[in-house]
């Protein structure tokens, strides 16, 4: 039991502190996993983190499961999810609905009106984040254009559902061959 | 069953969110407002501005709040798990097989190959964002908002957290 309250503690610290996005987590977690705790060595740690980034989502949560998997069997993996994600839940709800509270006082529809370019700057930023780094990756800008070229026309022109668009490409991904010189 | 799409209205996000923790935010924007019309583009845009403000990756926040409003505690409990449980089940069963590929260019691929395409459900997120702000406060208000926001957020490294307080001020002062 005092390792899955080690466990727990780990991880909501981690949680707790992970400020500026999912990445940031990542040297909490191994300040708190190969450093603190010995959990895992050094390499262990990077070997999952690789593994993490080869799947979808958010990494700061996948690790906590996987991790708190490997230390303390399935209980140690709900532990460690739940001090990751539970506590700034609480705090958002909390938040939103006091908020809600006053929704129709006029200085809190003037609040969250504000907030709304503030988002938009955000979105924009990390749009052009993502344009630049797809134009810097293998695909480069031409293939990035046509892709986004081609993302736009049917996403928007006919209301194709992302889902479907991203599927057929991630199915694309894995068929394609390997051109010979990149046999792994 | 409101607590099945609580589960599908993350799960695809969950499954589909390449790319980084962002990534899933267009997906999410795509089933809570258009979709199922749980919340309008407004709405939305409070509650991401409120996530960013507070710690952890955002996917699971959105998740754990609108399943939460949805659906109560035991919503956010599926919204959570919706997002979470796809990668971590393959992560935990694939775990030898991936070791092994890891590095291999297809698994790279896919992060690479979708990336054009969540760039281009951020950029349609940003005009939505922009375009609701016009109609509601209009140009200046919107202009001056976002100008210092990218201003203080890229010139100035300073954290989104004191942005958005600093606009929440604003709003209160002026917008009402």
């Amino acid at each position: 039991m005092k390792k899955q309250s080690k466990l727990f503690m780990a991880f909501f610290r981690v949680g707790l502190l992970g400020y500026g996005g999912g990445p940031s987590s990542i040297p909490l977690a191994h300040k708190e996993v190969v450093e603190k705790y010995k959990w895992l060595t050094s390499d262990e740690f990077s070997d999952i983190l690789a593994l993490g980034n080869a799947l979808p989502g958010p990494v700061a949560t996948k690790m906590a499961g996987y991790i708190g998997y490997r230390v303390g069997g399935i209980t140690g993996m709900f532990n460690a999810l739940i001090a990751t994600v539970v506590p700034t839940i609480i705090l958002m709800i909390l938040l939103l609905t006091s908020l809600n509270a006053y929704k129709d006082e006029p200085w809190v529809n003037g609040m969250a009106e504000a907030v709304v370019p503030v988002v938009a700057v955000m979105l924009f930023v990390l749009t052009w984040g993502f344009i630049k780094k797809s134009g810097k990756s293998k695909l480069g800008w031409g293939w990035s254009s046509v892709l986004i070229l081609i993302s736009l026309v049917l996403l928007e022109g006919i209301n194709l559902h992302p889902a479907i668009l991203i599927f057929v490409l991630l199915v694309g991904a894995l068929l394609k061959k390997n051109p010979p010189a990149e046999k792994t | 069953m409101i607590y099945a799409q609580i589960f599908l209205a993350f799960f695809i996000p969950g499954i589909l969110g390449y790319g980084g923790g962002p990534a899933s935010i267009p997906l999410i924007e795509n089933e809570v407002v258009d979709e199922y019309g749980w919340m309008s583009v407004n709405e939305f845009s409070e509650v991401l501005a409120l996530g960013n403000t507070l710690p952890g990756p955002i996917a699971t926040k959105m998740a754990g709040y609108i399943g939460y409003i949805q659906g109560g505690i035991f919503g956010a409990a599926v919204g959570i798990f919706a997002t979470v449980a796809p990668s971590l089940i393959l992560m935990l069963g694939l775990l030898g097989f991936l070791m092994r590929y890891k590095e291999s260019p297809k698994v790279k691929r896919l992060t690479i190959v979708v990336r054009p395409v969540i760039a281009v459900l951020l950029g349609v997120m940003t005009y939505e964002f922009f375009h609701s702000s016009f109609k509601d406060i209009g140009s200046l208000h919107t202009v001056l908002i976002g100008g210092v926001s990218y201003l203080l957020m890229e010139r100035m490294k300073v954290h989104p957290a004191y942005i958005i307080v600093g606009a929440l001020i604003y709003g209160a002062l002026v917008l009402s």
